[in-house]
């Protein structure tokens, strides 16, 4: 496995509603983490990666702003969006432009404070994530997009809204020991029962998808440090290397996508490119955290990774193949649906709870078996931008 | 100008397709044909991305497709708050060429399913607004 660049580094700020300041600060939490972590100082930092997803800060052209209050000025910084996987791209570009050899720390530091617009305004926002032209003006908004995806497959697939049910199940379970998830609460059965009067989970958002199929939003910030080979080993004990990256893209417009039955290409896309720049396989991924945004994408994604044959995703959350103890522990950390889904935070944090794993450092959340390889997958938009990034020792 | 009547709330009012809204009007669905490479585009646009051309015909869209996959919409987002209920869904027409509507509020919920036979038609609003929407075949 190549050992070019790795993790010195990370940090995460709690994931919270209502975030009491401002995002400088709230960048500053992962920040503080993060380098503390790896032990060093501004001064070792040689560039900084900045991502969130525009439009829910005032701020505009926030890198800036934000490598000034971190005291990473006067190095370079820049700013990356791809919406919510914003942070996985930003460790793309951090890991190209060390192995480009123009830096050797890098600083990747995703954050996004939604709580100062309302909830609908949000939506709209996040409706405008998709085709401003063709498909906003029928009213569209991040849960309806999903909802395509898991009516084709309860349709084609078999999938029932038990299935969707049983991964928040999971999820909540693990949202409930981690204590940076803005989701701590447990999440049982009865709550999606719609013969239950208080069944808070079963009301329709956009069916097929409910309350309880869809992630929380939150407030957050997350930061990944990145070295070469000669300051990893010259700062870090444990440095967690970057076996393979994948990314792709995908048409806009869901007239331009093919089979819904059959997940988002773009998985499978970044998952191969990413397999192959490892030298692994599926088989080899001990632990892994995927994008559930809904309930329905962590079912895809246990197909666009090759954990599940294509259509047969529904099996792993029926036979618990994906709780800590299974055969592919997956969101062991609450995931997207229970920790929190602070848009430009989330794939430095899911990189974050992997990096933990794979040390050994993850607290109740840890795995069994003393993982060696782990696996993030993180898509922006509803699968228009899609990044797989592998982990190991 | 002209797009801004596109839809329930259009967020754009320039484009170089604008003929589009126009042919609405006239009750049609078209999209746009690469007159040097016969490249076919739905939703319309004016480059092709195959051969680069900007030389486009418009073309009626096919009137019979499949429904492939909906949703319906409890909640709205910011400026469509009267709307919900509301189905939307994905048309195949076979070709490669798809459309993505509302579904017409004619047809019950309950007789909407993945798999059927579905057509199109443009829809006027009471304020002006044009769009298209999916009908029973």
């Amino acid at each position: 496995m190549e050992k070019d660049v790795a993790v010195i580094g990370v940090g995460q700020s709690s994931f919270v509603r209502g975030y009491e300041g401002s995002i400088r600060e709230l960048a500053f939490e992962a920040f503080r983490e993060a380098m503390q972590d790896a032990g060093i100082t501004q001064k070792d930092v040689s560039a900084s990666v900045f991502c969130s997803a525009p439009e829910y800060d005032k701020q505009r052209s926030p890198a800036g702003v934000l490598a000034e209050y971190l005291g990473l000025i006067p190095q370079p910084t820049f700013y990356i969006e791809t919406v919510c996987s914003s942070s996985s791209s930003g460790v793309k570009v951090g890991y190209s432009m060390i192995k480009a050899g123009l830096h050797d720390v890098v600083v990747v530091c995703g954050f996004q404070k939604m709580s100062e617009i309302t909830s609908a305004e949000s939506q709209e926002r996040m409706g405008r994530g998709a085709d401003i032209q063709w498909e906003a003006p029928f009213g569209t908004m991040m849960p309806a997009y999903y909802a395509l995806y898991a009516q084709a497959y309860m349709a084609k697939n078999g999938l029932t809204h038990d299935d969707m049910r049983d991964v928040r199940l999971k999820s909540a379970s693990y949202g409930m020991v981690n204590e940076r998830a803005v989701y701590r609460k447990g999440v049982k059965a009865e709550d999606f029962d719609p013969k239950n009067p208080d069944a808070k989970m079963a009301g329709p958002v956009a069916w097929p998808i409910r309350v309880g199929d869809a992630c929380a939003n939150a407030d957050g910030s997350s930061c990944i440090i990145l070295a070469n080979k000669e300051k990893a080993k010259a700062f870090s004990k444990k440095p967690i290397w970057i076996m393979g990256i994948g990314a792709a893209s995908e048409a806009v417009n869901m007239a331009a996508r093919p089979d819904f039955s059959q997940g988002l290409s773009v998985g499978y896309k970044a998952a191969a490119e990413a397999y192959k720049m490892a030298g692994i396989t599926a088989k080899d991924v001990k632990v892994a955290e995927v994008h559930d945004c809904f309930t329905i994408a962590e079912l895809m994604a246990y197909e666009g990774l090759g954990f599940a044959p294509m259509g047969e995703g529904k099996q792993l959350i029926r036979e618990k193949a994906t709780y800590k103890e299974g055969r592919i522990p997956v969101n062991v950390d609450g995931g997207l649906l229970s920790k929190g889904h602070p848009i430009g935070a989330t794939g430095g944090s899911q990189m974050r709870t992997i990096v933990l794993q794979l040390r050994g450092e993850a607290g109740p959340m840890q795995v069994p078996g003393d993982p060696g390889i782990g696996l993030v997958h993180n898509v922006g938009g509803v699968g228009l931008y899609g990044n797989v990034t592998i982990f190991g020792r | 100008m002209g797009f801004e009547k596109f839809g329930r709330k259009s967020f754009t009012a320039v484009t170089k397709v604008v003929k589009f809204v126009d042919l609405l009007a006239e009750g049609k669905i078209d999209g746009t044909l690469c007159k040097k490479c016969g490249a076919k585009f739905f939703p319309p646009r004016s480059d092709c991305a195959t051969c680069f051309s900007k030389d486009m015909d418009w073309f009626d869209m096919p009137k019979k497709g499949t429904l492939e996959t909906f949703t319906t919409a409890y909640y709205a987002p910011f400026g469509f708050e009267k709307d919900p209920p509301y189905t939307m869904a994905v048309v195949d027409f076979g070709d490669g060429l798809k459309l993505f509507a509302r579904v017409a509020k004619d047809i019950k919920l309950e007789d909407v399913k993945v798999g059927m036979d579905v057509g199109v038609r443009t829809l006027s609003y009471e304020d002006g607004q044009i769009s298209f929407e999916i009908v029973k075949a």
